[in-house]
């Protein structure tokens, strides 16, 4: 077919372009999931789950409660042994897998307190509420070995600096802070060890409406200074949007549906994923 | 000099489940190819599918049928056969998109909202910020917005910020979505400018411009779409509108 030029086009001529090469779009593989199921009934929990995560990715998990989400995350943390299939971590720089669930307790322990991060839905399953904000913070580092009391306190007042908490406050007990202080106090404590992996159930859920945008800026802040990798499981698709750079979309513990995350909330191909898409309420 | 972008055969439908499996085809057989430096320009009434092919482009919507590839130096690319996450590094490095819509995470400022494509690929933090402020100067968006997030601007203001934040990156291949459609006279220059600016540093352009004055100051080409319909008598569809949830401020 014929594309008229125009005739009234004024623009300079180009200099020759500077040369333009394909940049480098592989990203080494952290975690490779490999079709796990765990099944509290038929139905009832994840299966045949099969996917890899990518280092400096956010991955969400999204779909209705009752999907089957968290009972994957649970498995992907190391929390709970899958019925089959496994989960492979990839440690960046060094050629040697890991099996999650060939390894021993204790070594699975250690990749989670070490290398891992899990930031739980409610703050109080991942604080302990007794003890201040700056133990809270500290304990962690004090598990990798630190025993310096300045230098954990001098950690402590930095990241609760980080997660916007007042540094002031570091001798406070977490029963004094809002659930969106608790929540930010959860995720200082977390991030302190630099883990390489985290993941994050309903971060989000129970704070909020300006709490949660302050957390979501702050979390996109941390995975591009930190280069973190974050499985995120989410119910709300807004979350998703902002934060997740793929999605993958469970229904009846199934995945349904994966892709690039404004692809499958811009054109969904999957029935499930069209109607979760289409049934939020927005102002 | 040989194109850096070419589609061929280019389908696209969308079924609607929700609506007993209904299904349109609002694209059919779309070939085009573009040339660094050039600007093609989408035509056409609303509904014909210049957003939809814009969104194929940038990964948002998937293709239907066809073949979409880039060609670098090194060789080409086959979008249509790439795997979702290989888009990450695509969009920050190459494809560039300008939507008429802006979707930020609500508090933060429009300075960060600006400098973010930068930061993204590792760039310094004061120069990103220098060069966002540079550009949000000549867009002529007050100093006193800059630190302020842009949620509660005007749709000129949101649109001057979309802009600076889709040009700040210099990529190579720049989809346009109407970026002049809420701008004023003296605006609207200052993005023919840029336009031309980024022409004659060897970026390939595809863009919308309802503006009759913008589009034949900035066009190279015209790329009529009506050929390419199904059926233009029937489906003009507003295809972002299919699934309710899309572009909701």
């Amino acid at each position: 077919m014929s594309r008229p030029d125009l005739p009234g086009s004024q623009c300079p001529e180009a200099e020759p372009a500077p040369s333009l090469r394909c940049p480098d779009l592989a990203r080494p593989v952290l975690l490779d999931v490999q079709e796990v199921t765990r099944l509290y009934g038929p139905g009832k929990g994840c299966e045949a789950v099969d996917f890899r995560l990518h280092a400096g990715e956010v991955l969400g998990i999204v779909g209705e409660s009752g999907s089957g989400k968290s009972t994957l995350l649970r498995v992907l943390a190391g929390l709970e042994a899958p019925d089959a299939g496994r989960v492979v971590y990839h440690r960046p720089g060094d050629s040697l897998e890991t099996d999650l669930y060939a390894i021993g307790e204790a070594r699975r322990r250690a990749l989670l307190r070490l290398e891992w991060g899990l930031v739980h839905q409610n703050p109080r399953d991942g604080l302990r509420m007794s003890v201040s904000a700056g133990a809270n913070v500290g304990e962690r580092l004090m598990a990798l070995g630190q025993r310096h009391y300045g230098q954990l306190r001098a950690a402590g007042q930095d990241w609760m600096t980080q997660v916007e908490l007042d540094p002031e406050r570091i001798d406070d007990v977490p029963h004094t802070f809002s659930g969106g202080m608790q929540q930010r106090l959860q995720i200082a404590r977390t991030l302190v060890t630099r883990p390489r992996l985290v993941f994050m159930d309903e971060p989000t859920g129970g704070l909020d409406v300006s709490v949660q945008a302050r957390l979501l800026d702050m979390l996109r802040t941390l995975v591009r200074q930190l280069g973190l990798s974050m499985v995120l499981v989410t119910h709300d698709l807004a979350v998703a949007r902002l934060l997740a750079h793929r999605l993958l979309v469970m229904r009846r513990g199934r995945v349904v549906e994966a892709g690039l995350t404004d692809q499958i909330l811009d054109d969904p191909q999957h029935a499930y994923t069209q109607l979760l898409v289409s049934s939020v309420l927005t102002p | 000099m040989n194109p850096i972008l070419t589609v061929e055969g280019l389908g696209k439908g969308f079924v609607l489940h929700g609506q007993g499996g209904l299904a349109l085809t609002v694209m059919r057989d779309l070939a085009l190819d573009l040339r660094r430096g050039e600007c093609l320009v989408l035509a056409g009434p609303s509904g014909i599918g210049k957003s939809t092919l814009l969104k194929i482009l940038y990964g948002n919507y998937l293709a239907g049928h066809g073949r979409i590839r880039l060609h670098f130096d090194d060789g080409p690319l086959t979008l249509t056969e790439l795997p979702a996450h290989a888009w990450h590094a695509l969009r920050r490095d190459v494809i560039g998109y300008v939507s008429q819509f802006l979707r930020v995470v609500p508090r933060v400022s429009t300075c960060e909202v600006v400098m973010e494509p930068l930061l993204a690929r590792g760039a310094d933090a004061v120069e990103s910020r220098l060069r966002a402020e540079t550009l949000l100067a000549r867009l002529n968006l007050p100093e006193r917005l800059w630190s302020l997030p842009p949620g509660t601007f005007s749709g000129g203001e949101q649109q001057r910020v979309n802009i600076a934040r889709g040009f700040i990156g210099e990529h190579p291949l720049l989809l346009l979505d109407e970026p002049t459609a809420s701008l004023d006279a003296a605006n609207r220059a200052v993005v023919i400018e840029l336009i031309r600016e980024a022409k004659a540093r060897g970026a390939a352009m595809l863009g919308i411009f309802h503006d009759e004055d913008v589009r034949e100051r900035v066009a190279d080409r015209l790329l009529p779409l009506e050929n390419y319909m199904d059926d233009p008598s029937r489906a003009r569809i507003d295809a972002s509108q299919l699934f309710q949830e899309n572009d909701h401020e």
